[in-house]
């Protein structure tokens, strides 16, 4: 089959798992613990990364329950603060970057022909060591103060600045988790990262080279160097406030002569390239996903690996957006408005290509593709709201209002996270051999897009009404009541969308049809093996002659590589 | 929600601007704004169209379509024109900028020094010699002519906090180890309402900010009873000994006793305020007497702790401070 050898048989039998065997529970889950294959981890990431978005769900929807109306006793204002604080932190470090790295992890070496990453046991080190990190940030519930007293969860805001986290404002231990848990994942994070940009740079089959790369590939490789880029400058700070808090150092102990602003500035320079870190993956899968569904190659695709560099370039040179208030000077104030506003450019090239890819061809609005299309209008949308925060005197307005907060949730859940979702429907036929059930995939679409525009679209409003972020609760009388009990309301549907997610991935997962080897008439080269996929992907390493080889196979007498 | 009765001169919309920073930040907004509409509704509608016209026909015949790998002038085409306005819109910013923050200040312009505090407003007027809390009194000013804006110098005492009151300029951060600075210039009379944006801890929902913008009369005035020293009313003496005698002056000032603490709000002027707890409750002898006797019941965390004074005590307390006007 021209150089591309496919195991397993196409009648999409399931192989069946322990009964055929005779392997006890406890011998099925030792094999998942003890695995260094890159799709057994992958997975693991991503079942862990599924889990703490249902915690921190959970978390978002307890504090959408205490604002829906104003001067609301639900929660106290403590546990309020350690829940946006939990919250925040969690969606990016124990969801955001699990998810992230599940995919690379699953998907990278199957898609460039590889049979593992470089290094597997490097590869489950990272991975438990990221998820020991989210173990010891939610022991602090229970240790936060101290094996004596009683457990008390971090309330310093993910962003955690100084001097708040200081020995003098932030007592007992629950800083000290925070800061550990983070630390902790991060090394595994820094480690998964280098091992993605080792696999990509030395593991790509025959013909592969980089021009031929799937964008997949291209956009992990971006993505894992920023995150060696963007990683290091938090361990950095974090280690320097561990000094403050236990060995009498005063880097950010203001009472002491430190610096608070200096936290601000280590905390963004890892704080903004990490939203680029969660977005490009989100690009990644749609760069992969709408071609398929429109049934046409990616328009521009030197175009697309040019954005995607520009992005994580200028993606380092933005972070003081986040610092317009804190009173730099006009000069720096103008330089960072205009860094951030260069953003749009390479993002608006990224939103332009993949309308060419969609125009002219043959739409299928499967459910993956549903989700690519919501992505397009919301992630539309977060840009043009981030040209107006990084316009910096409109930001003086907008910054730590509710505005900014509706913004980012426009990138994270309607940018990222749906684009999770998307990655989801798309890769699970190939990841469990099964389909997931269409009828349940609408209605969760449906659910999700009602729910989160309910959420999201009104929650601007409250901010521009002068409603600041992280305010345990608010008076009446401001006009801001009426918007936030709308935002509680759209919470609810988000949730009822997201319990028949978690429904319809367990429910596939035994009464699923088979999938077969390539159920969207997909093109890259993990549709090219059996699903799932054996544990060494391909009896025989492929060979490529474009970035298209399941097209060129489908196709031989107009393959790709005539063309590009 | 019903029950809700929303005065609009008091909701801190920011876009209704009633100071001429705010004035020149509604401006850009509303730039910026009419550009990313105008974006947003040629490129969605472009996706609508493909949506729309690009879907696969039920009369489909199975083939695949032209396979178009891209196009170098209608790429280039869509680089430069985002890049064009991306141009437009950072010299529009830059002026901004400009204009707001490189304003020099005029002479005569009011100075106040804004403290920030866990969890309250310490306000002070150096060369008035006045030092209030959680209420700026401002005079009116006109944006040409007969100017007079305030400037205002900010710091914090304790961690990171933020002045934002909507209607009059945009946020700036109070700093510990740094000194900040902004400009207001109300063009108008009234209450205009702000709070804490930064978060700073427990109590950062409850570090609301009251700016009364008064006529140069009214304004004239405020000063005159403020720069008094406070009132000694001989039929609550009682209760001044009382307040001498517990801790209340170790963290509290009044103007001509020995109470001359600085880590809670100065009583020289009490009753002139409106609210306690920089916003948690109805500044009033009742709500005084409540607050008293249980802080924590009002502002969880609040670092003010309750004094355990008994009841006659507590009346004659009460007493004292309600003279403070």
């Amino acid at each position: 089959m021209n150089g591309i050898a496919t195991t397993g048989d196409v009648t999409g039998a399931v192989p069946s798992r322990s009964a055929a065997t005779g392997k006890t529970v406890f011998d099925h889950i030792h094999s998942w613990v003890v695995s260094v294959d890159h799709k057994k981890l992958g997975l693991m990431y991503i079942m862990f990364g599924l889990f703490f978005l249902l915690v921190a769900g959970l978390e978002a929807t307890l504090m959408r329950i205490q604002l829906a109306v104003p001067n609301n006793h639900f929660v106290s204002p403590q546990f309020f603060n350690q829940l946006f604080t939990v919250h925040g932190t969690t969606m990016v470090f124990f969801v955001g970057m699990p998810l992230v790295f599940g995919f690379a992890n699953y998907l990278v070496p199957i898609m460039i022909g590889a049979r593992d990453l470089a290094f597997p046991r490097l590869n489950a080190f990272g991975f438990w060591l990221s998820a020991f990190g989210g173990l010891l940030l939610y022991f602090s519930f229970i240790g936060g103060e101290g094996m004596a007293g009683a457990g008390s969860a971090p309330d310093i805001g993910w962003f955690a600045y100084a001097p708040l986290t200081g020995k003098a404002f932030s007592k007992g231990h629950s800083t000290d988790y925070w800061i550990l848990g983070l630390m902790v994942s991060g090394f595994g994070s820094i480690a998964t990262a280098a091992n993605v940009i080792t696999t990509i740079l030395c593991m790509r089959c025959r013909g592969m080279t980089l021009a031929k790369m799937p964008l997949l590939a291209w956009i992990n490789l971006v993505m894992c160097g920023m995150v060696l880029i963007a990683v290091s400058p938090l361990t950095a700070a974090q280690i320097m406030l561990l000094l403050d808090r236990f060995a009498g150092a005063h880097f950010f102990d203001t009472q002491a002569g430190g610096s608070a602003t200096l936290w601000m500035h280590f905390f963004w320079i890892f704080g903004h390239p990490e939203v680029y870190i969660l977005i490009l993956p989100a690009f990644a899968f749609a760069s992969e996903i709408i071609p398929v569904f429109s049934r046409k190659a990616i328009f521009g695709y030197p175009a697309m690996v040019g954005a995607t560099a520009a992005i994580g370039l200028v993606s380092v040179s933005v972070w003081a957006h986040h610092m317009f208030t804190i009173g730099m000077t006009s000069a720096s104030n103008t330089f960072f408005a205009v860094s951030t506003m260069m953003v749009g450019i390479p993002t608006g090239i990224k939103i332009f290509n993949w309308l060419g890819t969609m125009w002219g061809g043959k739409l299928r609005f499967d459910t993956p593709m549903l989700f690519c299309i919501a992505f397009l209008f919301q992630f539309l949308i977060a840009g043009l709201t981030g040209i107006m925060l990084g316009a910096a005197p409109f930001n003086w307005q907008l910054n730590d209002s509710y505005f900014v907060v509706a913004h980012f949730h426009f990138t994270l859940v309607g940018g990222f996270l749906t684009m999770i979702f998307a990655g989801v429907y798309y890769w699970y036929p190939k990841a469990t051999g099964r389909l997931f059930n269409e009828t349940l995939g609408k209605w969760h679409f449906w659910l999700w897009v009602i729910g989160f525009h309910m959420t999201f679209d009104t929650m601007h409003i409250p901010g521009m009404l002068g409603m600041p972020r992280r305010i345990y609760t608010y008076e009446a009388g401001r006009g801001w009541g009426i918007w936030n009990l709308i935002v509680t309301i759209g919470t609810a549907i988000q949730v009822i969308g997201t319990l028949i997610f978690v429904l319809n991935i367990l429910y596939s997962l035994r009464k699923g049809r088979p999938a077969g080897n390539d159920p969207w008439d997909a093109w890259t080269l993990e549709w090219a093996t059996s699903s799932p996929p054996p544990e060494y992907n391909f009896a025989e390493t492929p060979t490529v002659k474009s970035r298209r080889p399941l097209w060129d196979i489908k196709h031989p007498t107009d393959p790709d590589w005539k063309y590009e | 929600m019903a029950a809700e009765k929303t005065d609009p001169a008091l909701v801190p919309s920011i876009f209704a601007p009633e100071s001429t920073p705010a004035h020149a930040i509604t401006h850009l907004a509303g730039f910026v704004l009419w550009i990313t509409s105008a974006i947003f509704v040629v490129v969605g509608g472009l996706l609508v169209y493909a949506l729309v016209r690009f879907r696969r026909r039920a009369n489909d015949d199975g083939t695949e379509p032209a396979q178009v790998y891209g196009s170098g002038p209608v790429e280039a085409a869509w680089t430069t024109v985002p890049f064009l306005i991306v141009l437009v819109l950072t010299l529009a910013t830059a002026r901004i900028i400009h204009e707001v923050q490189d304003a020099r200040k005029p002479v005569g312009a009011l100075d106040v020094q804004v403290i920030g505090h866990q969890w309250w407003w310490e306000i002070r007027y150096p060369k008035l010699g006045i030092v209030t809390a959680n209420e700026l009194h401002v005079p009116v000013s006109q944006s040409s002519g007969d100017r007079l804006p305030t400037f205002l110098d900010l710091r914090s005492a304790d961690v990171v906090h933020s002045f934002w009151v909507p209607r009059l300029a945009g946020k700036t951060d109070l700093i510990p180890n740094k000194v900040n600075s902004m400009w207001i210039e109300p063009e108008r009379t009234g209450l205009f309402l702000g709070q804490c944006a930064k978060y700073c801890g427990t109590q950062h929902a409850k570090m609301l900010l009251r700016v009364y913008v008064d006529t140069r009369e009214d304004f004239d005035r405020w000063v005159k009873e403020q720069e008094r020293i406070a009132a000694n009313d001989p039929s609550a003496a009682a209760g001044r000994l009382v307040f001498e005698q517990t801790a209340c002056i170790n963290c509290h000032s009044v103007n001509g006793t020995v109470a001359n603490g600085r880590f809670g709000p100065d009583l020289t002027h009490l009753m002139s305020r409106a609210t306690l707890g920089s916003g948690a409750l109805p500044n009033s002898p009742e709500g005084l007497r409540a607050w008293i006797k249980s802080p924590e019941q009002f502002k969880p965390g609040v670092l003010m702790p309750a004094m355990n004074l008994n009841n006659a005590d507590l009346d004659k307390l009460v007493a004292y401070l309600t003279t403070l006007k």
